[in-house]
């Protein structure tokens, strides 16, 4: 449905994205997991062609068999209209604070299908219910501030799914939300993926989310994609040093602080944080905060090495074990 | 076992809703239900909640910005609301805070260095206040050289190491830890963390650290107290909460915090 082929997005000095290769299928659910400045919005906004003006893009990105190199931003309207729906962090901020949400819900569908109001509100009150929200008829008639932040995430939910899309951009949908909420929101994005047979795009940070969430994972550094497999492969047996440090850095709440003897138990952690776009090296992106860097890293980049069925990693190190 | 170095007291806190008719009563809403821990030196107490849960409203009682409607809260054995608005100003220094926003607590027009000595200002200490705002820098591994940058030089993991470094100026007994972590990536975040644990190692500190994040919370916290709606709803050592949570809430949050499937 969606092919990316060695895209890369540069802003002068700097890259976001280098050569991000990627396929999404029909019902896939694929979790594009890294920290900030790894790159994974922008790979968002390129899939939506909402990549900022000041971007030079270069590579290949095609949806439904089309290449979108040349597409105009009409073209990109009817697909973000029809097929591919995207949902953001802040649902208070991606709502119209002065229109009824129900409005707001039926609106897409007035625009871009022309249905007549009663046709708009009898499909809006369904996916209300679809997506879990009580008293669906009340909650249609009231204002974004009425609702609580999980209310507003489904309502967000509703708009993107009002055009029945194909597939669903979900860009750190469970950050601004509550354990409890946030375990819901990502229960809901499972079944409608499913229930719809709908490609699901979870872009996080959260690795827990994201181990619930999600079949395939992608893992980002400074705007490359450093290791991809199933999600559960991963996490279990990370290859690239980022994935493991990241995994490590994570605690784990059935470890407690101390050991039985009272000591501390001090936390696996990286050191340093993520270079500015224009600063990080030339080679592997990881390269100076990698604890079992090569000296040629720095310098050159590391090929995606296919390590098994359905798993690739960008590493010099599994390259110099493959040898 | 050392004297507690804080023991709140059954504290409840309640605030009164804006006025929505005339002829009605203003509705009340409980912020914080009779809730009671104690920390000492070098110890850490947890507290984990959603928002709304009342962590933020305990953690301001502690700090004395605000005064409970009844309960009390006690530090080094003194009723913190029961001080002189003097006696409470040098008592300050003892207990500090750090905040979530690593962005929004520091002035951005001044040096980070003026940023840190400004509580040793506040409490009227003139001397060696460079000396001490390097010592601080060093402490949390910055360095001193560090006091003539502004905040924008920095990264978000710097920032919280500055605004931890002016919670430590005053070199104060107790820390309050606010959501201190949750805005930073994953892996500065286990550096802040690691910071956090060996500055209470050096200067036997006793830390409130407050989060919604369960993981976090494991990781640095002795004992755990878990909020919910403004009420405490378990407490205790935290292999004991981890391990058998009593709690279904205590459950959900476990099961969010985890990574593992």
């Amino acid at each position: 449905m969606i092919e990316l082929d060695d895209f890369s997005v540069g802003f002068g000095a700097g890259t976001a994205l280098r050569g991000a290769t990627l396929t999404i299928r029909k019902g896939d659910r694929l979790g594009i997991v890294g920290e900030s400045g790894s790159g994974k919005t922008m790979l968002a906004l390129c899939l939506m062609g909402m990549a900022p003006d000041s971007a030079q893009l270069s590579g290949r990105l095609s949806i439904d068999g089309r290449d979108m190199a040349g597409a105009s931003e009409a073209q990109w309207q009817v697909l973000r209209a029809r097929r591919i729906a995207m949902i953001f962090q802040e649902p208070m901020a991606a709502l119209n604070p002065l229109r009824r949400v129900g409005d707001t819900v039926m609106e897409p569908m007035r625009v871009h299908e022309g249905l007549s109001r009663g046709a708009a509100h009898k499909r809006a009150l369904a996916l209300f219910e679809e997506v879990g929200i009580p008293e669906p008829v009340d909650r249609m008639r009231q204002f974004p501030h009425e609702l609580s932040g999980g209310q507003r995430q489904r309502v967000l939910i509703a708009l993107a799914l009002a055009c029945d899309p194909v597939m669903l951009i979900a860009d750190e949908p469970t950050t601004a939300l509550d354990a409890n909420v946030a375990l819901r929101i990502t229960e809901l994005l499972v079944r409608l993926a499913r229930e719809r047979g709908m490609a699901l795009v979870f872009i996080t940070h959260d690795l827990a989310a994201v181990a619930r969430t999600t079949q395939d994972i992608v893992v980002m550094y400074g705007g490359d994609m450093v290791e991809r497999g199933a999600t559960a492969d991963v996490l279990a047996a990370p290859m690239h040093p980022y994935t493991r440090g990241l995994l490590a850095a994570r605690p784990d709440p059935t470890v407690p602080a101390r050991n039985a003897d009272g000591t501390r138990r001090r936390l696996p952690s990286l050191p340093g944080s993520v270079p500015p776009l224009n600063a990080l090296p030339q080679g592997c992106r990881f390269a100076g905060r990698c604890p079992v860097e090569l000296a040629h890293c720095a310098t050159r980049r590391p090929a995606t090495r296919l390590v098994a069925d359905n798993r690739q990693a960008a590493c010099h190190l599994l390259e110099e074990q493959a040898r | 076992m050392s004297a507690p170095l804080i023991e709140v007291r059954s504290v409840s806190r309640h605030y009164r809703l804006p006025r929505v008719s005339l002829l009605r009563a203003p509705a009340v809403l409980t912020a914080v239900e009779s809730t009671s821990f104690t920390i000492r030196a070098g110890e850490t107490l947890g507290i984990v909640g959603e928002s709304g849960s009342g962590k933020s409203t305990l953690a301001r009682m502690v700090m004395a910005f605000e005064k409970p409607d009844s309960g009390q809260v006690l530090f080094q054995g003194q009723d913190l609301h029961a001080l002189s608005a003097t006696e409470l100003r040098k008592l300050r220094q003892k207990f500090q805070m750090v905040f979530q926003d690593p962005f929004g607590s520091l002035d951005p027009r001044r040096k980070i260095g003026w940023s840190i000595a400004e509580p040793l200002r506040a409490i009227g200490v003139d001397a060696n206040t460079a000396r001490r705002t390097a010592e601080a820098l060093e402490q949390v591994g910055l360095h001193p050289r560090d006091a003539e940058k502004y905040p924008h030089e920095f990264s978000g993991g710097q920032r919280q190491r500055i605004a931890i470094a002016r919670a430590i100026v005053t070199r104060p007994a107790l820390l309050v830890a606010d959501e201190a972590v949750s805005a930073l990536d994953v892996s500065v975040q286990a550096q802040i963390l690691n910071l956090l644990m060996d500055l209470q190692d050096q200067l036997g500190l006793g830390i409130l650290f407050i989060s919604h994040d369960l993981a976090v919370v494991a990781a640095i916290c002795d004992h755990i107290l878990v909020m919910q709606h403004g009420k405490p709803l378990e407490s205790g050592p935290a292999a004991q909460v981890l391990h058998r949570p009593a709690h279904l809430y205590t459950q959900t949050l476990l099961k969010a915090a985890g990574v593992s499937p």
